[in-house]
């Protein structure tokens, strides 16, 4: 009669089958969709500014291809360069160490506060401004000195003014993950007797990504987009440049102009489901309800005592044993 | 230190005094801990037991006092300067050394939640005594079966119930084949019905001879286990002994007081 009996009876329960809520207000709102999606569409093919057979035409064309490829080469090596430095930042800023953290202040303050722009313009003019570069004693004797224009020419210092930039920003973004760890934490592995460099790289920074990741991913496509202002330094082979050239050289600089979104848009999806993977990884042990390689744990293990209770083993503290490997 | 160790108590504070800014959190503690003995420390909140117990393993700082553990000074050399003796601040590398000797378990467990129960137990192991992952993994395994966790190796803290997570927590200190373990109220944060699970454990890892001391307000399990009983109130030891004498007869009236509203 009651539920706690029922468990105990044979008899079946009869299970509820109610007539769903009805929602017309989903219905109107994606009919309204469908018809603002479909005047778009019309819009972007009717109009013959667009030029669909051009852009079809270059889309593929060996220059732009080549400006994708320097386009990604300049996203990946600039965020991975600006990442370590992150890293190194944001943990010179929790230092001990005053020297350190006034040091990762000053740079952030600087890297932040000038436009990048700026920033680019002046590594581009580096071998200007310093011909040659010297290392040795300051106001003392030279020890080695090198042509600037060889060290530094436009690729090396379009990375590195994107990668110093970046840095700034993302530094406070792993701040920010480092901060988001529980004390408990630091103290359980202080108490097992881990020395700190440890702790931040075992215990702290693989739970900081969880919380760096996201803005990350969201750092990197804005810097797929940025990359396009390398041409201050100037650096000309990337996709804004290559497509904005043809476009000049054949009158049609709409056409290129979609040739570029269309590219830009394709390698920012691709860059969302590498984010969403590393998401999933990074969120391991934190987000229970992600299906993980032959699902285990709690969840899982209650619902095959629930759905096949003959098969739902108990243990001695009376809880259903989950499927653990 | 090895000539001290024999003889040495496994713990001793003298006139250990600690301060956050203005507050005088304690106020001349000295307790002495015998090897192989299981101390309870008990005392209404804020009394300073946790503060105390925290000092052992160098969590806190002290500020005044000393804490040995086998005869060793935590957290300073003693040297002199000048021609006086004078206190020489460990590096942290050096503390960190002398507290891998110490277990500690936490009210609120702090397991490492992106690592799985077994990766939570080999991490010290291998982190802090340089063990190879295989044999690190091996005693592990070994740790957990004692503690009744041997189906539950490959579950994440998220996975486990708390009288569980805590009996990983508890796996995961003696894994480090401490001298003493140290429980900051390992019970309270659970639901009371796991609260059984966990006494359990530390009731056979106190007749395997384990030394431990023990802040809680579990008085059945002191008066079962203890040794030595220890009343903290307002920052210092106000009654101790053994639980005939501290739990069952009292003198001091805050201990009284304290018990009449536990038991």
């Amino acid at each position: 009669m009651t539920t706690t009996t029922a468990a105990k009876t044979p008899a079946e329960p009869q299970r509820i089958h109610a007539i769903p809520v009805r929602y017309p207000g989903r219905w109107i709102s994606g009919a309204v969709v469908v018809v603002l999606a479909a005047m778009v569409a019309n819009a972007l093919l009717t109009n013959d500014t667009f030029a669909w057979p051009t852009v079809g035409e270059y889309l593929f064309s060996r220059p732009v291809l080549r400006g994708v490829g320097w386009t990604l080469f300049l996203t990946v090596t600039s965020m991975v360069i600006a990442i370590i430095l992150a890293v190194t930042l944001a943990i010179m800023r929790r230092s001990a160490n005053p020297v350190m953290r006034y040091v990762s202040w000053v740079y952030i303050w600087f890297f932040r506060g000038t436009p990048i722009y700026t920033q680019l313009i002046f590594w581009g003019l580096a071998s200007v401004l310093y011909p040659v570069i010297t290392l040795g004693v300051p106001f003392g004797p030279e020890l080695l000195s090198m042509d600037t224009n060889v060290v530094l020419n436009a690729t090396r210092a379009a990375i590195l003014g994107l990668a110093l930039n970046e840095a700034a920003y993302l530094a406070e973004i792993v701040r920010a993950g480092l901060q988001s760890v529980d004390r408990g934490q630091f103290e359980a592995a202080r108490a097992l007797g881990m020395k700190e460099g440890r702790i931040l790289w075992r215990i702290v920074l693989p739970q900081a990504m969880r919380v760096i990741v996201p803005p990350t991913g969201n750092e990197t496509i804005s810097m797929l987009k940025t990359t396009s202002l390398v041409l201050a330094v100037p650096f000309s082979l990337d996709l804004q440049f290559a497509t904005n050239a043809i476009g000049n050289r054949t009158f049609q600089p709409v056409p290129l102009l979609m040739v570029a979104a269309i590219w830009y848009l394709a390698i920012t999806s691709v860059l969302m489901v590498g984010q969403f993977y590393l998401e999933r990884y990074y969120g391991r042990g934190f987000d229970e309800h992600v299906p993980k390689r032959g699902r285990r744990g709690r969840q899982s293990a209650i619902n095959a005592a629930k759905t096949t209770p003959e098969l739902g083993a108990i243990d001695d503290m009376g809880r259903p044993i989950g499927g653990g490997v | 230190m090895s000539a001290q160790t024999s003889t040495a108590p496994m713990v001793e504070m003298t006139g250990v005094h600690k301060w956050y800014g203005d507050a005088h959190v304690l106020r001349g503690v000295d307790l002495v801990v015998q090897q192989g003995t299981v101390t309870v420390m008990l005392g209404p909140s804020g009394s300073g037991k946790s503060t105390a117990l925290r000092c052992i393993n160098q969590l806190e700082e002290i500020g005044a006092g000393a804490v040995r553990v086998e005869g060793e000074l935590m957290g300073y050399r003693e040297g002199t300067k000048g021609g006086k003796p004078a206190l020489y601040r460990l590096h942290p590398r050096q503390i960190a050394t002398q507290r891998a000797r110490v277990g500690m378990v936490f009210q609120r467990f702090n397991l490492f939640p992106h690592m799985t129960a077994l990766g939570n137990v080999m991490e010290a192991p291998v982190q802090v005594l340089g063990k190879g992952k295989a044999e690190a993994r091996e005693r592990a395994v070994e740790m957990l079966s004692r503690v009744g966790l041997a189906d539950r190796l490959d579950h994440y803290p998220a996975q486990l119930s708390g009288g569980q997570q805590q009996r990983v927590a508890i796996a995961r200190a003696l894994a480090m084949d401490p001298d003493i373990m140290l429980f900051d109220e390992p019970t309270s944060a659970l639901d009371p019905e796991l609260v059984g699970e966990v006494l359990g454990v530390m009731r056979d890892l106190a007749s395997s001879g384990m030394t431990m001391i023990v802040v809680t307000h579990e008085i059945g399990f002191a008066r079962e286990v203890a040794d030595q009983v220890v009343f903290m109130a307002d920052g210092v030891i106000v009654e101790h002994g053994p639980v005939a004498q501290v739990i069952d007869a009292p003198t001091e009236q805050r201990t009284k007081d304290f018990l009449a509203h536990v038991l």
